[in-house]
Formats: structure tokens, C-alpha cells, sequence
């Protein structure tokens, strides 16, 4: 098969180096307020999925029978799991406090082409949270 | 064609398990991790909580409030180990423990509510 003849012009490419990217240290996060602020505001999350844990193991006691719940209850009595349980409920708290205040920016609602003030729609946020959890607080009390 | 992406069901789930955190994990861990272990309310009766626990609609409730903010954590939780710790290197291995974890929990909550 005869050979295909060389183009009279080549095709040159430029050559250029890699692009410079600074080395990011693993601790950026501590270098300033506001990233350490963000960083809390994710590990929240692993405190919302130790409730989730202590809400399995609640309903696991729950379906073995009083006694299997008795000693759930004591077990949630031991001091470790309580200052934990603290620790969770500020963080957990921490979580729905940034997240509606977050809401606004998530749900951009415009009336008649101006955007309505963040208040309006992070308040009824937060009474939706007062009323969801004095429902759940009667249920549970009574 | 784009490319088809998870990335919206999965941030759905993220975001809808954020509102569930947000609104019930509160009141749920102030109640039965701090107040009641604790003696600052009564604590409700093991007869009670079965009474409650044995009407569906509870039972729906509940499975909602394990699964979805197991897929909150999930999906933050994921991004948090690329940003915040920078192992990108692990994406897969990530990918799969942290949704993972969420579909078991979830399964688990499923057969517990089933089952009680």
C-alpha cells in the first residue's frame, strides 16, 4: 500500500509547562476562624448519625422486651454516654442553627422582583422547629 | 448527551436529611440522651413508648428519622474526608463506606420497625 506523502506543513504544538499548583496542607482548615467554623459545622453531621446509632440501638432494646430496655436505659445513664449524648445535642443544635440560617440562601424567593429579607424565611424555620418539637416532646411526655 | 450524575438524587437526600436533623434530631437527643437518662423529666413507661411505636404513621416517622439523616451524613461526610482531610486518593473506598453505611442503617431500621 503506497505510503501517504508528507505534508508540506507540520503541525507543531506549544509547549508549556504543568501549571503551578500550591502543595495544600492537610490542617488548612486551621489556618483561619471562619474554615474552622465550616469544618464544625460538617462534623456535625457525624454527631446526627450517633443519634441515628442510639435510635437503632433504642429500638432494637425496644423489641426485646422490658427488661432488654431497662438496660438500655441504664446504659444510657453511664456517665461517658451522657457527657457524649451532651456533646452531641450542642453540636446537633449547632447543625439546625447554621442550617436554617442557611435556608434563605438556599430558597431565594423573590415578590415582585425583590428578594425577600433572609428573616422571613428563616423564622418560620424556626417556629416550624419550636412547634415540630413540642409535638414530639407532648407525645412523648404524656 | 451530559453525562448522567448522581450527584442531584444524592444531594436530595442530603438535603432533605439535613431538614430532618435539623428539625427532630434536637428534641429526640435532648429528651431520651440527656433529660431523661439524667432524671430531669419522667421518663415514659416501656408500655408507653410500645403503645406509640405500634401505630404506623410512628413507625413511618421513625424509619424516616433514621434513613434520612443517615444519607445527610453520608453525603457531608464524604465531602468533608475529599476537603477537609484531602483523600482523594480514597474516593472509592469513601464512596462506598459512607452510602454504604446509610443503606445498612437503613435496612436496619427497616427491619426493626418491621419487626417490632
Amino acid at each position: 500500500m503506497p505510503e501517504k506523502p508528507l505534508s508540506k506543513a507540520p503541525i507543531y504544538t506549544e509547549f508549556h509547562p504543568r501549571w503551578y499548583r500550591p502543595h495544600v496542607s492537610v490542617y488548612w482548615w486551621l489556618g483561619q476562624r471562619q474554615y474552622l467554623k465550616f469544618i464544625l459545622r460538617e462534623i456535625s453531621s457525624v454527631f446526627v448519625a450517633w443519634f441515628v446509632v442510639l435510635m437503632l440501638l433504642q429500638l432494637r432494646a425496644l423489641r426485646s422486651g422490658p427488661d432488654a430496655y431497662s438496660r438500655f436505659s441504664h446504659w444510657l445513664q453511664n456517665p461517658l454516654v451522657i457527657a457524649i449524648n451532651i456533646v452531641s445535642l450542642f453540636f446537633v443544635i449547632f447543625h439546625a442553627i447554621t442550617w436554617f440560617n442557611l435556608a434563605p440562601r438556599a430558597m431565594a424567593v423573590r415578590v415582585r422582583g425583590k428578594q425577600l429579607p433572609e428573616i422571613m424565611i428563616s423564622a418560620p424555620n424556626y417556629a416550624m422547629w419550636v412547634v415540630v418539637s413540642a409535638g414530639v416532646a407532648w407525645l412523648v411526655l404524656r | 448527551m451530559m453525562k448522567l450524575s448522581s450527584e442531584p438524587f444524592l444531594w436530595t437526600l442530603f438535603s432533605a436529611g439535613g431538614v430532618v436533623a435539623a428539625l427532630l434530631v434536637p428534641v429526640h437527643l435532648l429528651l431520651f440522651g440527656v433529660a431523661f437518662p439524667l432524671g430531669l423529666l419522667h421518663a415514659p413507661s416501656y408500655e408507653h413508648l410500645m403503645a406509640l411505636v405500634g401505630l404506623w404513621p410512628v413507625r413511618i416517622y421513625l424509619f424516616l428519622l433514621c434513613s434520612l439523616p443517615l444519607f445527610h451524613w453520608a453525603h457531608r461526610f464524604r465531602y468533608t474526608l475529599y476537603d477537609g482531610l484531602r483523600v482523594k486518593h480514597l474516593n472509592e473506598v469513601i464512596f462506598a463506606l459512607c452510602y454504604g453505611g446509610a443503606v445498612v442503617g437503613t435496612l436496619l431500621a427497616g427491619y426493626l420497625l418491621w419487626s417490632l
